[in-house]
């Protein structure tokens, strides 16, 4: 009795060493003791696939084709991503001059999307303001970034602004991969407001908030 | 008359019955503490082939998860960024920096970064990334303080069981649409404040957003 006490003890002991307790980091992959059908021949986005040359299970989309979609409603009018229209090229159509305004009704919906999606993707670097004093900026990360304040920006019509945040410019990356074509447009709403909250004089307030002000 | 067994067999069916009882509950305690993914999975941290940090990009630099894991709220997947997302700060920020490498290499020639996949459901099982995230459920509740990792660990078990605790319960877990990707975010400061108020308002939210208990079966399984 006193053998298989004495062996039990170790054996726990050892157990315990070697499988160390719940919750512990680990570099192994984890075990599966009964695979069941947890794995299948099923293509799962973002992983290694041979079937294709690439290597990729996410294929590129082949050029000049566009992903199905519910078309965008402009002012009543159903639009889709291919057409020569201001909404998707930022363009007059037939040329290559930026629109004036922003072809989206600008409501105060649109401007809460857009403040929203403005602190995910442009606070970054051009900070909450848009001095260009992110934080990458703050701790001298980044070198070069636009003051969204400057005057030759503020003059800037919406379409270039929109062309700009699509396909970049410069230094600055392309964010049409990440941001969809109705929130750019909500972007560059939410940034004449922010512009406009510099440039606003005592005079257009109304009166009532122009006496609260020392 | 001399005994055939020794005195000692008279104790042998005690002796059983003791080694038995211990070692079986031995095993049963193994069992239930070791074959669960609370062991199997929690603490999975593979070797990742770019050092990225969550907590410098996340912690110290306060972007929000979707900068670069921009469509949780459209996709039932929620992706990895591509090497292009990170070169939009990297073509400054630590520009000839050694540990990047990969990193420029996939951007100029499209060639995948292999990021070790460490979060994973079983293949049976349906799951669907935009449906929590619009309703209120945040990152935190199923990855763990990911904003505080150096390096990105399985810190929640994704069983049956813990998917199911909060299926019956949502009104537990719900919180503000904009605070889904604040993970440090309470009610309040004082735990007792922060969970009457999580009560209160989890109730209301789930009226308002007509947030429905999926218990069956086909919900996860289809
Ligand atoms: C990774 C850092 C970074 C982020 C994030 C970023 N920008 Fe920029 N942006 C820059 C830099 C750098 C420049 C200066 C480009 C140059 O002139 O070289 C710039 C310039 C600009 C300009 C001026 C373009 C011109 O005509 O000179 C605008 C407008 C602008 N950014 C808007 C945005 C908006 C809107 C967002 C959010 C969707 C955004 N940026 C996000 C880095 C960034
Ligand atoms: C700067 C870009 C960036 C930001 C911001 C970011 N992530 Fe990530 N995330 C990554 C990259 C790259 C990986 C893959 C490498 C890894 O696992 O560390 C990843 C991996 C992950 C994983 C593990 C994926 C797997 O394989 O299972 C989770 C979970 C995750 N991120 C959640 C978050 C959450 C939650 C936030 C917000 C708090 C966040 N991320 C913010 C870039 C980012
Ligand atoms: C908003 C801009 C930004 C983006 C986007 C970004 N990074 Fe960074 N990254 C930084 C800054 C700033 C640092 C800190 C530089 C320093 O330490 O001086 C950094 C540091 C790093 C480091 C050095 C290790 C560390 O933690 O200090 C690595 C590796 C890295 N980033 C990888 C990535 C990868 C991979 C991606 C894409 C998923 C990415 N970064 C996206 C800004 C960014
Ligand atoms: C209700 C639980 C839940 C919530 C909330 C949640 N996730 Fe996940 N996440 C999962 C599960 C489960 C997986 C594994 C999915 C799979 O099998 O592909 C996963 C996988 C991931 C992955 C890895 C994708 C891959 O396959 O490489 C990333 C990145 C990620 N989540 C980021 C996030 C971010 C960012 C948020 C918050 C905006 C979030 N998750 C919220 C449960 C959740
Ligand atoms: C922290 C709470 C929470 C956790 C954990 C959680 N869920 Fe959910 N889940 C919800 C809520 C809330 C809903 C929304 C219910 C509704 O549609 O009203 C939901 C909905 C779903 C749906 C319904 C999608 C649809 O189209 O009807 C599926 C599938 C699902 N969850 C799967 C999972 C799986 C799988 C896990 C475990 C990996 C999980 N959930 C973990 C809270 C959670
Ligand atoms: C909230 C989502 C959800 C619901 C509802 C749900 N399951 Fe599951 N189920 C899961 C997940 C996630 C797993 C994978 C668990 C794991 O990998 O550890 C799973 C695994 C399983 C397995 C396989 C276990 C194994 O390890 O082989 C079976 C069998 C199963 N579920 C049956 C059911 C039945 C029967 C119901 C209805 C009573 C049900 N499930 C309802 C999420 C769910």
């Amino acid at each position: 009795m006193r053998y298989f006490l004495l062996i039990f003890g170790v054996l726990v002991v050892l157990v315990v060493l070697i499988a160390g307790r719940r919750g512990d980091l680990t570099r192994n992959r984890p075990l599966q003791i009964f695979p069941d059908m947890k794995r299948q021949l099923k293509l799962r986005p973002q992983t290694a696939n041979s079937f294709f040359v690439s290597g990729l299970s996410s294929q590129l989309p082949p050029p000049g084709t566009i992903a199905r979609s519910e078309p965008l409603n402009v002012g009543g009018q159903a639009v889709y991503p291919f057409e020569d229209l201001p909404v998707n090229t930022g363009r007059n159509p037939g040329t290559t001059n930026f629109v004036e305004l922003n072809p989206l009704p600008v409501t105060a919906q649109l401007l809460e999307r857009g403040q929203q999606r403005y602190g995910i993707y442009c606070t970054p670097c051009h900070g909450a303001t848009g001095e260009g004093k992110g934080i990458t900026q703050k701790i001298g990360a980044m070198a070069v970034v636009a003051n969204l304040h400057d005057k030759r920006i503020v003059e800037l019509p919406d379409g270039d602004l929109f062309n700009t945040i699509s396909h970049g410019k410069n230094l600055m990356g392309a964010y049409a991969p990440q941001i969809a074509l109705e929130d750019r447009w909500a972007v560059v709403a939410y940034l004449r407001a922010l512009q406009l909250s510099r440039l606003g004089a005592v005079d257009d307030l109304s009166p009532e908030v122009r006496a609260t002000l020392k | 008359m001399s005994a055939i067994f020794p005195k000692w067999t008279n104790r042998l069916p005690v002796m059983i019955i003791i080694g038995g009882a211990l070692t079986a509950s031995a095993v049963t305690a193994g069992v239930w503490y070791y074959f669960t993914p609370k062991y199997a999975r929690v603490g999975y941290q593979p070797i990742q082939p770019v050092s990225f940090s969550h907590a410098t990009h996340v912690n110290q630099l306060g972007m929000d998860c979707r900068y670069c894991h921009d469509k949780v709220e459209q996709s039932w997947f929620s992706n990895i960024p591509a090497a292009s997302t990170c070169m939009n700060c990297h073509n400054q920020v630590l520009k000839d920096d050694p540990r990047l490498e990969l990193v420029r290499e996939s951007a100029a020639t499209g060639k995948p970064i292999p990021w070790v996949q460490i979060h994973r459901v079983p293949d049976f099982v349906y799951f669907n990334h935009a449906v929590h995230v619009n309703r209120g459920i945040s990152c935190v509740e199923c990855h763990g303080p990911i904003d505080k990792m150096e390096e990105v660990y399985h810190a929640k078990p994704l069983s049956m069981t813990f998917c199911l605790d909060c299926h019956r319960d949502p009104a537990s877990k719900l919180r503000p649409l904009d605070k889904i990707t604040d993970l440090n975010w309470t009610w309040s400061d004082d735990p007792n404040v922060a969970a009457q108020t999580q009560r209160a308002k989890g109730k209301e939210m789930m009226d308002h957003w007509r947030v429905e208990s999926l218990e069956n079966c086909s919900a996860c399984h289809r």
